[in-house]
């Protein structure tokens, strides 16, 4: 080895080093960080977490809710104030063991109301007065490269939109079904550059094509079953890619339908139900191949729904939130404050006490290792909900 | 000598630029974007035009009378109230045939694409479709679909105010947006959100206190459950005076409308999305503006704004050349309709469509699809390769693909498949072998991928289809 090779090696392995929060003796080596899976769940149109995490023993929440409040007797109670939807029945034994965190009272300041614009604040993990372009796992990665022996840097099911893995040079990859996708590949070329923006971004996905298809393994038969919703099937698509070994550090999968302006009951009833299931299910199959341990499933989603019903039975957007947090190592429990009913704004909604980004510290931080900041734009303390 | 170098110049003059006679390679620019694909002889004949007179023959065939015949049951509303006196059985049924008088109205508007004479009218009525979003998924009336599609034919060319008042009464609308629940004391505020945020101003041009005005403005505005027809509730009316937008009265949903209309956001939200979907996915601000201020000093003419558009030195501009993704629809129609395969049956490219991810009739939410980068990711890149492999590869296509729906469908799927033809031949007997124009009649932009160079005939032209600039327009 002469001394222009000896530099460029002993670089290579100081400067990951000496990144910021990486240096803690808890963080996983670098090419080991992004074995921890991350499984993003979200609820498209805006969950109402009032009806998901009920605040039964709260007046306010009845006199608000007088046609569609999930009735005291009704829910699961968690503790003397706050309680699952009946629906969420399934969740219950991982409530018990102490695997599911919930989190009460999630949402960033000054909220924005539009779908469009409010699940872009969640992607871009950016301020309600600020534009980025780039998901915020896209700037994590760019700052802290997945290896690249892995099939790529995330997998999307479900949905067109990459969603926080947008932009840059994130190796994103959108699937239906694995078989599908290996069966097709060969259409992909993955050759060439181009100047033209709209043929670049062809090239890159053809070249994502190629890269995970020679990654992917093919027929993992998962023993766990999945429902038949379109939830279990994308589920099931997800376990099928963590099954074939290949890395993967980000999945996102989205489960539609929860923009219940109108006739809220049955329709929510039936998502929470399938999201249940859903989740259980995916439990039993990262259980079945080992990675239950090493895989932290959080639910996210542009915004809660308003306190007081409209006239349609149903709810109009709202603001902050309850969302989901289980795997191996969660710690269970409630998190975050209960919705301050008493407090509600102008507009009749609820006040945050969890910013969604002390979330994805929580997830960049403790999970991954790394410094939140760079990625979040600033220090958010992360959620204290992993076991050591 | 000087005077007859003057004298030529002279005459040259009004040729340059705009007044010459635009050239193949323009020609083919401005029929791939305003068609679905443009075949080798109509851009021969385009050539020879001036821009501005291409445009105006361009325009001067829109908003004719739709050739395709309407579904049978366009004059039968498919009333709620019908639903409630039935049988679980006649239930089922009842749903049933909502699902296929869908696939048959996605059928006919297909069809239409794919048989128009003028494209432009058939991609704009796509435009406003993806503007002025409904969903069969949530409205569940195809009859009410239809309606609504009619009314976007109806102005898709014209006055865009008056599209505006006139599909915030639309029954599909009104149904999509909750504006049947939107009564007084409590209103339901997704119609007065949405047509801020989407149909006019854009995001950031009102406060939430507008949206609770606005919402108000409308409580009433609903429709006979019977007929399926627009009905003003006055006993559901808020009266009571309103603000919006810094200026009170007691605002019906239609003062509203034009309170809308009167701000330069509205104008320049419809030009920027018209340049997104004509010219690039970058808007050049200040010649938004500038076509903007002619769309609202022409009363919101859209055919003024268009015309500006195509006119526009920005539209021909080399780095907005190819600079676009077809959408799915774009893709199917466009591939069908230039290489002219005989198809049978449509449903087959409704259900690819709907694979690609652009389910006409049935946009993903109420911001429309997307589209530009969005519609191509490593599952949809594939599905269009696929489809576009299965086209030109006629063996084939006497197996049934493994997309095909359970049942009937099923059946209908493969045999709509085994109708299609194409002969490869006759096409490329247009063009001298190994004659450039064909790789620039296909192709929007050089082939990204290296030719084999052996491939010939149809081998060649399957490889330049699955040539990832074959995606461009």
């Amino acid at each position: 080895m002469n001394r222009r090779e000896f530099i460029s090696a002993a670089g290579a392995a100081t400067v990951t080093a000496w990144l910021p929060g990486a240096s803690s003796a808890a963080v996983p080596a670098a090419a080991g960080r992004y074995d921890n899976l991350l499984i993003l769940l979200e609820l498209k149109g805006g969950n109402d977490g009032l009806n998901t995490v009920v605040p039964y023993a709260d007046a306010d929440y009845y006199s608000l809710r007088p046609r569609i409040g999930i009735a005291r007797d009704q829910v699961l109670q968690l503790d003397a104030a706050a309680g699952l939807h009946p629906a969420l029945q399934p969740l219950m034994p991982l409530w018990q063991s102490r695997e599911l965190a919930v989190v009460q009272s999630v949402g960033y300041p000054a909220a924005n109301l539009s779908h469009f614009r409010s699940i872009e604040i969640w992607d871009t993990a950016s301020r309600s007065d600020q534009y980025l372009n780039e998901g915020w796992l896209t700037r994590t990665f760019a700052g802290m490269p997945v290896p690249r022996s892995f099939a790529a840097d995330g997998v999307v099911v479900g949905s067109a939109e990459l969603g926080p893995l947008a932009g840059g040079g994130t190796r994103a990859l959108a699937l239906t079904n694995t078989d599908q996708f290996l069966r097709q590949a060969r259409l992909a070329g993955g050759e060439g550059a181009s100047r033209n923006p709209a043929l670049a971004h062809i090239l890159k996905v053809e070249r994502d094509v190629t890269q995970a298809a020679a990654n992917l393994g093919s027929g993992v038969a998962l023993r766990s079953e999945f429902p038949n919703t379109a939830l279990g099937n994308a589920l099931k698509t997800a376990a099928q890619v963590i099954a074939s070994k290949a890395g993967i550090a980000v999945i996102k999968v989205s489960h539609n339908g929860y923009d219940t302006h109108s006739g809220q009951l049955a329709t929510h009833q039936r998502l929470l139900k399938e999201l249940a299931e859903g989740i259980v299910a995916m439990r039993a199959a990262l259980t079945e191949v080992g990675r239950w341990d090493s895989a932290l499933m959080m639910t996210y989603c542009e915004f809660g729904r308003r306190p007081r019903e409209n006239q349609s039975g149903g709810t109009d957007h709202g603001t902050a939130n309850a969302h989901f947090v289980t795997g191996g190592r969660v710690r269970g429990g409630l998190y975050g404050l209960p919705p301050a009913l008493t407090r509600l704004d102008g507009n009749g909604n609820l006040p945050f006490a969890v910013d969604f980004r002390d979330l994805y510290a929580t997830a960049l931080d403790r999970w991954w290792g790394l410094d939140a900041a760079t990625a979040l734009n600033g220090r958010f303390p992360p959620v204290n909900l992993l076991r050591g | 000598m000087l005077r007859q170098l003057l004298a030529i110049l002279m005459a040259l003059l009004p040729l340059t630029a705009a007044a010459a006679p635009m050239g193949f390679e323009e020609a083919r620019h401005l029929l791939n974007r305003t068609s679905f694909a443009a075949n080798v002889d109509d851009i021969e004949s385009f050539a020879k035009l001036t821009r501005a007179q291409a445009v105006d023959q361009l325009l001067a065939w829109t908003g004719g009378k739709v050739g395709t015949a309407a579904p049978v049951w366009i004059n039968d509303f498919e009333s709620p109230r019908r639903l409630r006196a039935m049988g679980e059985e006649e239930r089922k049924a009842f749903q049933r045939q909502l699902a296929e008088k869908g696939a048959e109205l996605r059928g006919w508007w297909l069809t239409e694409m794919l048989t128009t004479p003028s494209p432009l009218t058939e991609k704009m009525v796509l435009f406003w479709h993806n503007h002025f979003v409904s969903s069969l998924q949530k409205v569940r009336s195809p009859v009410l679909m239809y309606r609504q599609q009619q009314l976007l034919r109806k102005h898709a060319f014209g006055n865009f105010g008056d599209m505006l008042h006139d599909i915030a009464k639309d029954p599909a609308m009104v149904v999509y947006l909750d504006g049947a629940s939107n009564r007084k004391g409590q209103p339901n505020e997704n119609f007065a959100r949405e047509v801020m945020e989407l149909f006019t101003l854009g995001e950031g041009g009102y406060g939430e206190q507008d949206v609770k005005e606005v919402a108000r403005a409308f409580t009433g505005w609903s429709i006979d459950p019977d007929s399926g027809a627009f009905v003003f509730r006055q006993p559901a009316h808020d009266a009571g005076v309103k603000t919006v937008l810094g200026r009170s009265g007691n605002f019906d949903g239609d003062a509203v409308l034009d309170i809308l209309l009167a701000q330069p956001q509205t104008a320049e939200l419809i030009v920027t999305k018209l340049w997104r979907e004509f010219v690039s996915p970058q808007p050049d601000v200040a010649e938004v503006k500038r076509i903007a201020r002619q769309f609202r000093d022409n009363r919101y003419s859209i055919k003024v704004a268009l015309r500006a558009l195509l006119l526009s030195d920005a539209f021909y501009a080399p780095q907005n050349r190819a600079a676009l993704i077809k959408s799915p629809v774009e893709l199917i129609v466009g591939t069908l309709r230039l290489f002219r395969f005989e198809t049978g049956e449509v449903t087959p490219f409704v259900l690819s469509a709907r694979q690609l991810g652009q389910d006409l009739f049935a946009p993903p939410n109420v911001k429309g699809w997307p589209g530009g980068e969005v519609w191509i990711n490593s599952a949809s890149l594939l599905a269009r390769k696929q489809l576009l492999e299965r086209l030109f590869r006629a063996q084939e296509m006497r197996s049934p693909p493994p997309m095909a729906e359970a049942g009937g469908a099923r059946e209908r799927f493969v045999r709509a498949l085994l109708d299609i033809h194409f002969d490869g031949e006759r096409w490329l007997g247009q063009f001298r072998p190994g004659e450039q124009r064909l790789t620039k009649v296909v192709l929007a932009a050089d082939p990204a991928g290296t030719p084999n160079s052996s491939a010939q005939g149809v081998d060649r032209l399957r490889e330049l289809v699955l040539d990832p600039a074959y995606q461009l327009k």
